[in-house]
């Protein structure tokens, strides 16, 4: 064979059920609750930081006027991004019958669950006074006036609540069957009674299967123009006003191609520890990890390109205006080192991934994906911070500085993110039992034949 | 809609293959009610006990197309019927701006009542079934394949149903259901089906 093999190994169905639902009964170990401990202390800065948010305004942040979106907005479209990639591994490459997306999907749609989840609070919390959130929807208010739905803004809360409702129950049919082996295989009583109710007394019937098939695959259809409309949407906040750098067609694929660039690099970065510290190398192999990287390059030229793109057509524009966004504030301006970052880190570190040396060299693709995400962080920052410092008039230009309330709000997303993931793995089947070993018979079958 | 079986006789087998196998014998000696439980998703087995593809994409089209004529109604009469706003000097009713909110609604609604008829159609939450008591069915979601027969079955025969079982691979064959038809009862229906055909 040419290519690495997607399953190691003949477990027999009962042992490969064993493994892969051990993770949930096995004890707490050292490093567990080290990393408990820090995603505790993440989460509690994350809710000091609202609470003084809460208390005494958006004044606590960095923002000012013109740079009115500061990290709030830099933070809701990076972790948006990131949770792209979970939903493109397990809805596109499940309708392009990819088989080696089947053991990691279910960790990555969780990546994209816990993704959103940090993502939506930002806008809320910019708002300023967050418990007027819900004069977003159209409701028959006192008021008599209705939300104005040629602004992006309610797109957006369409788009991201959608987003995550449908990659919740997505993510939610596809572990019930594993919730029932669970449920059948629990060591205690009280274990049993909580994945039992959890499991709905689902029996594995060939009559709900039939069904069950259907709406999965309607699920992965459905979710399938989610990944590119949601993103396309967000860019939307950016590309229908005028501010320069921003006021351009191309952001709609540039902010998908991005999303998806980051969430690879993130499902990397989460999976190359988790596969070590459970020993699953069994079922995630150096395939995974070889495709994922792969997708990081192809997504890193897509990103690469649309680059090179927004210089030409700024250049192309006349406008000087463009211009100067791009051949001056951006590499020369203030923050101009973050530009710098950017380009590195999202142009060229990924180019290492030409070489298989590198695509299978865990220390090289975790450092990598690390870089990534840090490179797409970048690219927020630069495109809304560096848009916004130098605006049409000389006069308003100004500077962004962070204060200490935005990093605490996004170090605490992090340790939000890594508490709620820790959590997943520590109570939840993370590899699909029931589609690998769907997939173990199919592959079987074809040896046979 | 159709609930799961409630008693009958069920025969456990260690392959996919063999109750495969085993159902196509099933249903070509006439029995009608038959039902898999497997660990993972088996097409082979669905189609032998006489089960085509679900039409539950159909059920759910209208709900995503209501939902998304909902939104755009919902956007058009508030923007541009109730309280006109004039943003930027664009029409009161821009169908463009209003492309977002009803495509996701759309998608949102669709998934929403893809679920709810999923559970409602495969009798879902029910967190006892009669057929968990079968001994040894808890390796169902791990590593044994059941084939069940209802006792509604026209042509339920106990001792038959378990012998061809046994016959056909079964490692194990048990009863199950709450109230088990009696062999009275049985009968019985056994002569009204004669009954109803003669």
């Amino acid at each position: 064979m040419a290519t690495e093999p997607v399953f190691i190994g003949r477990p027999t169905d009962a042992e490969l059920s064993d493994q892969l639902l051990s993770t949930a009964w096995r004890p707490w170990r050292r490093l567990g609750m080290i990393g408990f401990v820090v995603a505790i202390l993440g989460t509690l800065s994350l809710f000091a930081g609202i609470t003084l948010t809460v208390m005494y305004g958006i004044g606590m942040w960095g923002n000012n006027i013109p740079v009115a979106w500061g990290f709030g907005i830099i933070n809701f479209v990076w972790w948006v991004g990131i949770g792209h990639a979970g939903t493109f591994i397990s809805a596109v490459l499940l309708l392009f019958e990819q088989k080696w997306r089947t053991s990691i999907n279910r960790f990555a749609e969780a990546m994209t669950l816990f993704a959103v989840l940090q993502a939506a609070m930002f806008p809320v919390l910019h708002l300023g006074r967050p418990w007027f959130a819900y004069w977003i929807f159209p409701y028959p208010a006192t008021m008599g006036v209705w939300p104005q739905f040629k602004s992006a803004l309610p797109w957006d809360a369409a788009a991201i609540s959608t987003y995550f409702t449908v990659s919740l129950i997505f993510w939610y049919t596809g572990l019930i069957p594993d919730l029932a082996a669970m449920r059948d295989r629990a060591p205690t009583r009280a274990k049993r009674i909580i994945y039992g109710i959890f499991a709905l007394g689902f029996t594995g019937a060939s009559s709900s299967y039939r069904h069950y098939r259907v709406v999965y695959g309607l699920l992965a259809g459905l979710s399938t123009p989610l990944v590119l409309s949601v993103h396309s949407i967000v860019s939307s906040d950016f590309a229908i006003t005028l501010v320069p750098g921003w006021h351009s067609t191309i952001f709609p694929p540039f902010f998908v191609a991005g999303a998806i660039f980051s969430g690879f690099a993130m499902v990397l970065t989460l999976v190359i520890p988790v596969r070590s510290l459970f020993r699953l190398e069994n079922v995630i192999t150096k395939r995974h990890l070889d495709s994922l990287a792969k997708m990081v390059l192809v997504t890193c030229w897509v990103v690469t390109y649309s680059y090179i793109l927004e210089f030409f057509m700024a250049w192309y524009s006349g406008d000087e205006y463009e211009i100067y966004q791009f051949f001056e504030a951006r590499p020369f301006g203030p923050w101009a080192w973050i530009f710098w970052m950017m380009m590195i880190c999202n142009a060229v570190i990924p180019q290492v991934f030409w070489f298989k040396k590198a695509r299978t060299n865990l220390a090289i693709l975790w450092t990598v994906s690390l870089l990534v995400n840090v490179g797409m962080w970048a690219e927020r920052f630069v495109i809304i911070v560096m848009g916004l410092q130098r605006d049409y008039l000389p006069s308003a230009w100004d500077v962004f500085v962070p204060t200490y309330v935005d990093w605490m709000i996004y170090l605490g997303t992090m340790g939000f993110f890594l508490l709620l993931f820790l959590l997943f793995l520590r109570f939840v089947p993370f590899v699909p039992l029931a589609e690998v070993k769907e997939l173990k018979h199919e592959l079987s079958h074809e040896e046979g034949h | 809609m159709r609930r799961s079986q409630q008693s009958g006789i069920v025969g456990a087998f260690d392959t996919p293959e063999e109750v495969i196998r085993a159902a196509h014998e099933l249903r070509k000696s006439g029995y009608r009610r038959l039902e898999g439980y497997t660990p993972y998703p088996l097409l082979d087995l669905e189609r032998a006990i006489g089960r085509g593809r679900s039409r539950i994409g159909f059920v759910v089209f209208p709900f995503a197309i209501a939902a998304a004529a909902i939104a755009y109604l919902v956007q058009w009469w508030t923007n541009a019927v109730n309280y006109p706003l004039d943003s930027g000097g664009r029409p009161a009713h821009a169908p463009p701006a209003f492309v977002p909110a009803t495509f996701e609604m759309g998608v949102l609604f669709a998934s929403l009542s893809a679920c709810i008829i999923l559970a409602i159609w495969s009798g879902l939450p029910a967190l006892w079934q009669p057929i968990f008591e079968v001994p040894g069915f808890d390796r169902a979601s791990i590593d044994k394949f059941f084939l069940a027969i209802s006792d509604r079955d026209p042509a339920f025969d106990r001792e038959a149903i378990a012998r061809t079982l046994k016959e056909l691979g079964a490692s194990r064959v048990e009863p199950f259901g709450v109230h088990p038809a009696t062999d009275a009862e049985l009968d019985e229906r056994l002569e009204r089906a004669e009954g109803e055909e003669s």
